[in-house]
């Protein structure tokens, strides 16, 4: 359900040489190595870098109605392209990450609140907070899905209350994005607010009483020194955030029914590259769509790398 | 007098502060837990209860009857028993290739090394549906659709895991794989009795959140196990939306059954969890 991203840090680090072992009887501790990543080497050539060379092979082919692949060159990119589809799927996927995106003010502010000197409960906070994000998806689409319901929904009852209009909210066209947006949002929010946590922890002590010393208040001391302290943590956080928004399906899959008539304003790339593969048998097409979705989360994420040099302070 | 009047001043506004934090910070977390809670009430009310306008709140009458309902709209004990396999497979996987892995990358010298690691980390960036397609192949050239194994095979390889344990291991001292290799030991058994139990609270971290993961996984299963008989929960429950599209009560009891080893996990292992996810976000 989510990848993981090393940081720039780490990625360095990993490209130097590493100390290592003291050079005993060479040949037979290289043999020992190469035993050692042998299991995984073979995993990963089975299942990750091969399958992803035959992906690109797909990309190219058709498959064809009694099994087998035929080459029709670039036919499947322009099909993508073309197809309308294709592009509201995408724009469904940039809403879904711009909102998915709130999780990390949301967590900053509370993984901020939490940081209070003194404050009682923290780790109580901590583990309610969490337990949307260790709950099957599911159970979340499912309770959400009831929750939002039109006739018997709560939410109705709530908006009632105040005086607005029930709605149909994940099957409304106009909504249900935004819906199944919010879902992802209390989900995702105790995971992040643990990687800021882990963050603000690193802040020294030092900083804030100087700060306070000085007469600023908690809202300046916040906004002087927790966020741009903070900045290199909520750079991996967004980076994150946006990858895994990027391949939203599960909630998707949960709450949309087949016959809903909001299903093309929700679907994202993923959901239609499933939709395509393994529905419509469109296996060449699915390949190159994912091909697409490869080469916008890498464009977005360098755009962010580049972007960072702009408000990432490293101390 | 009067500096103990300030004093107290100071006192009194820091608890208004302490006490309008408690309460936005208990909002939030009734926010957070509230949908569970919903869906217990859910849960325990009747079919026709359900469907009231406006929703009651507590169930008129309590009913648990739903509980027992679930294990025969599904065949919810072999979903059960296929998450389980599925998750204990991923893990346990996990755990033997990418320790072996990362200490072979943190403490042994040989050649190609930084390129294989390279190599490995790339794994990371590549997003899980384009592989997809070909690893559902795989699955079937083995002729392993609708079996235990094809819910866990590709997910025993982690580049996540490798480069998580090998931060670990980077970190230990040097002297004890020389004393133990002057003691005569080979290099399995330095990695096993020696170097292995030094990263035990790396590898319970991510134990636990391959474990989260795994439980929780939708789309890999979804596609190579159509059976009901062969899913996991995860995907199984999906199937109770269609057929049972107005039986929430049993919708409700089937997913909080389904979300409660997961639940019991983390409030066991809390520690874990919380350090593999800050683990995950760290800069070390």
């Amino acid at each position: 359900m989510m990848s993981v991203f090393p940081s720039t840090a780490a990625a360095k680090k990993a490209g130097r040489g590493e100390p290592a072992a003291p050079p005993a009887p060479k040949s037979r501790s290289q043999r020992a190595a190469y035993l050692f990543i042998a299991p995984l080497g073979i995993g990963f050539a089975v299942f990750y870098f091969w399958p992803l060379l035959q992906t690109f092979y797909y990309s190219f082919t058709e498959f064809g109605a009694f099994g087998g692949h035929t080459w029709i060159g670039t036919d499947n990119y322009v099909r993508v392209l073309k197809d309308v589809t294709v592009w509201q799927a995408l724009g469904n996927t940039l809403i879904y990450c711009a909102i998915g995106l709130l999780a990390l003010p949301v967590a900053i502010g509370v993984a901020a609140l939490l940081n209070r000197r003194g404050l009682r409960g923290v780790a109580v906070y901590r583990a309610l907070y969490f337990i949307p994000f260790v709950t099957l998806p599911v159970a979340v689409g499912l309770v959400w899905n009831w929750l939002y319901n039109g006739d018997y929904g709560l939410i109705n009852e709530a908006f009632e209350w105040f005086g607005a209009d029930r709605r149909y909210w994940v099957s409304d066209p106009s909504t249900a994005v935004y819906a199944i947006g919010a879902v992802m949002v209390w989900s995702t929010t105790g995971y992040y607010l643990i990687i800021f946590m882990a963050g603000i922890k690193g802040i020294p002590q030092d900083y804030y009483e100087a700060a306070e010393l000085d007469g600023a208040g908690p809202l300046r001391r916040f906004f002087t020194i927790t966020l741009p302290l903070l900045s290199p943590t909520i750079f991996f956080a967004s980076i994150i955030c946006m990858i895994n928004s990027l391949q939203t399906f599960d909630l998707i899959y949960i709450m949309m029914a087949e016959k809903n008539p909001a299903i093309g304003d929700t679907q994202s790339v993923v959901s239609l590259f499933y939709k395509w593969a393994f529905i419509e048998n469109a296996q060449g097409a699915a390949a190159a769509l994912a091909f697409l979705l490869m080469l916008i989360i890498a464009a977005l994420t360098l755009v962010q790398f580049r972007l960072q040099k702009r408000w990432v302070h490293y101390a | 007098m009067r500096e103990s009047s300030v004093r107290s001043s100071a006192r009194r506004r820091v608890n208004a502060g302490s006490v309008a934090t408690h309460v936005a910070l208990s909002l939030g977390a009734l926010v957070m837990v509230f949908p569970f809670l919903w869906q217990l009430l859910t849960a325990a009310k009747s079919l026709a209860e359900t469907a009231k306008v406006p929703p009651t709140f507590l169930p008129d009458t309590w009913n648990w009857s739903s509980f027992e309902e679930v294990f025969t709209a599904l065949p919810f004990r072999e979903m059960l028993f296929n998450s389980v396999f599925n998750t204990v497979g991923r893990t346990v996987g996990q755990l033997v290739f990418c320790s072996l892995a990362a200490y072979a990358f943190a403490r042994m010298q040989f050649r190609g090394r930084s390129v294989l690691f390279a190599l490995f980390l790339s794994v990371l960036m590549v997003p899980s549906s384009l592989l997809v397609l070909p690893q559902y192949d795989i699955i079937q050239r083995l002729g392993l659709l609708n079996s235990a194994p094809a819910l866990f095979l590709p997910g025993m390889f982690s580049a996540f895991g490798t480069f998580m344990l090998r931060q670990f291991f980077l970190t230990l001292p040097k002297e004890l794989e020389e004393a133990a290799r002057i003691d005569g030991a080979g290099p399995l058994r330095i990695f096993w009795s020696i170097m292995l139990p030094l990263v035990r609270p790396a590898l319970a971290a991510l134990a636990v959140i391959t474990a989260m993961w795994s439980w929780n996984d939708l789309l890999w299963p979804l596609i190579v196990n159509t059976d009901p008989q062969k899913m996991p929960i995860s995907a199984g429950l999906t199937s109770l939306e269609g057929q049972y599209e107005t039986n929430f009560p049993v919708m409700m009891a089937g997913s909080l059954i389904a979300s409660l080893p997961m639940l019991l996990v983390y409030v066991f292992l809390q520690r874990h969890f919380v350090q593999s996810v800050a683990l995950s976000g760290s800069k070390s």
